[in-house]
């Protein structure tokens, strides 16, 4: 085993569909605590990169470490089935549409994975639902379905969810993009809430000026490749590259 | 029409009736279970399993109920399957609308949306453990009206037997044709008892629907 350094490791991943090569040679080290954004056009391979830190989409190349153990280890089918579910537990996700589990209500979303796979007792759980959704300014919905909620209050309930298996890492993947823009801003405070919390994440994010004001660093992507990297205000106000520049420009642009 | 005629043979009706809701039960549950093993193949990630499923259905969609039926009875004994006629109706037709169920069940777990055994994955769970938890409840939901639709189906299906000589409604209306020469009043009084029967299983379907709908 390689020794590691960084809290998470990207070393070297690759991916392609057949011909189409949608990550290449991409590497990046996220210390503990700390919060990086990933930007970039659709398509440039962003969502693709956080899929594969646990696994959804495959890496056909490379390799990815949290916290010293690799997560795409090379594991016959069996093993390595177990060996993923348990990795996945400490990598909690949020994506774009939600994905919360429509039949079941707001408190069996956040507690039926910690019951199933922790084996914690009923009463437990019900503590573990009402801490998290406290968290989130959710508690007074505890007993609705997701039905009934609008997409921030519903994204604020996937993200409760997550954080109910204590996760070491979270992933976001555009977690604000499918909300009306009153939305966006109550899902951001939760995120900078988390954020002040020391919380590892990384965020696949359209939104520049949520990206400045939390991260400690940002990556920009196009066509596979990390294009540039730094702290925001260097990526956002002195972009080295020409592609970085005119991403900010049309993306400038577009919001007004 | 014949009143007084339909009020002395109905008592025998109602006998076939229930021989006819025999039928239906039977054939229901054993499609029920043929259903739910063809589309367990069907979505299997063994290549032979999925090829066993796609041939199941294929064959049994793809040819006349009465002929498997016909197979069955008369061809059975022929290969060593010695069955008597109610036996050999439960199991043609069982497995014929087994055929149906298979794709009415195998549609109803993939349109159940990807991102919802994703969020499931991703929180830990086995495949196994997804499917049981979050694919299947919602599955279930989505086939309560297709099965619906394949119950009452197989329901006016059972009619088939008759001509095997099961003596269900179908049948017996033919045979007091025979002797009443009165086709009008036998098979109005066959159709009612039908539809009483399919019109109490449709309200169970709406019913179950409803109780189990997504709020």
């Amino acid at each position: 085993m390689t020794e590691t350094k960084s809290f998470v490791e990207i070393r070297h991943a690759q991916k392609s569909y057949g011909t189409l090569e949608v990550l290449k040679d991409i590497s990046l080290n996220v210390e503990r605590g700390q919060i990086v954004a990933i930007i970039g056009p659709s398509g440039s391979g962003k969502s693709t990169l956080l899929r594969a830190i646990n696994d959804l989409d495959p890496l056909t190349g490379g390799e990815v470490w949290l916290d010293g153990v690799q997560v795409n280890k090379n594991l016959p089918h069996n093993q390595y089935e177990k060996h993923i579910n348990q990795m996945r537990q400490d990598i909690g996700m949020v994506f774009q549409h939600f994905n919360l589990f429509p039949h079941l209500s707001v408190r069996d979303n956040v507690t039926m994975a910690p019951k199933l796979l922790k084996k914690i007792s009923d009463k437990e759980a019900d503590k573990l639902a009402e801490e998290q959704l406290d968290h989130v300014g959710m508690l007074e919905r505890i007993d609705y379905y997701p039905a009934q909620l609008s997409g921030g209050q519903k994204q604020r309930v996937a993200i409760a969810r997550a954080l109910a298996m204590k996760p070491k890492l979270m992933l976001f993947d555009e977690a604000t993009s499918a909300l009306d823009p009153e939305l966006v801003e109550e899902v951001n405070l939760v995120m900078k809430k988390l954020a002040q919390e020391h919380m590892t994440m990384i965020i696949v994010t359209h939104e520049m000026d949520f990206a400045a004001s939390v991260c400690d660093r940002v990556l920009f992507m196009d066509k596979g490749v990390v294009v540039e990297e730094g702290p925001p205000e260097q990526v956002f106000k002195n972009p080295t590259q020409e592609r970085t520049r005119n991403f900010l420009r049309k993306h400038l642009e577009g919001a007004k | 029409m014949d009143i007084e005629l339909i009020l002395k043979v109905y008592p025998y009706f109602l006998k076939a009736a229930v021989i006819t809701v025999e039928l239906s039960v039977l054939t229901i549950v054993l499609g029920l279970i043929c259903g739910a093993l063809g589309a367990a193949s069907r979505l299997s990630r063994f290549a032979i399993l999925r090829f066993i499923g796609a041939a199941y259905v294929s064959f049994f969609r793809g040819t006349p109920a009465l002929i498997q039926l016909f197979l069955l009875y008369f061809g059975g004994p022929q290969i060593g399957i010695q069955l008597d006629a109610f036996q050999a109706g439960v199991i043609g037709l069982g497995v014929n609308i087994g055929a149906y169920m298979t794709e009415t069940m195998r549609g109803a777990i993939v349109a159940v949306d990807r991102g919802q055994t994703e969020a499931a994955r991703t929180l830990g769970l086995s495949k196994a453990q997804a499917f049981r938890k979050v694919t299947l409840p919602q599955a279930l939901r989505l086939m309560i009206r297709p099965l619906g639709v394949n119950i009452n189906a197989q329901i006016k299906g059972t009619a088939l037997v008759s001509a095997i000589s099961v003596v269900e409604l179908t049948y017996t209306a033919q045979r007091y044709i025979g002797s009443t020469y009165k086709p009008f009043e036998m098979f109005f009084l066959a159709g009612v008892l039908y539809l009483i029967i399919i019109t109490a299983v449709g309200k169970g379907v709406s019913f179950l629907d409803r109780k189990v709908r997504i709020q």
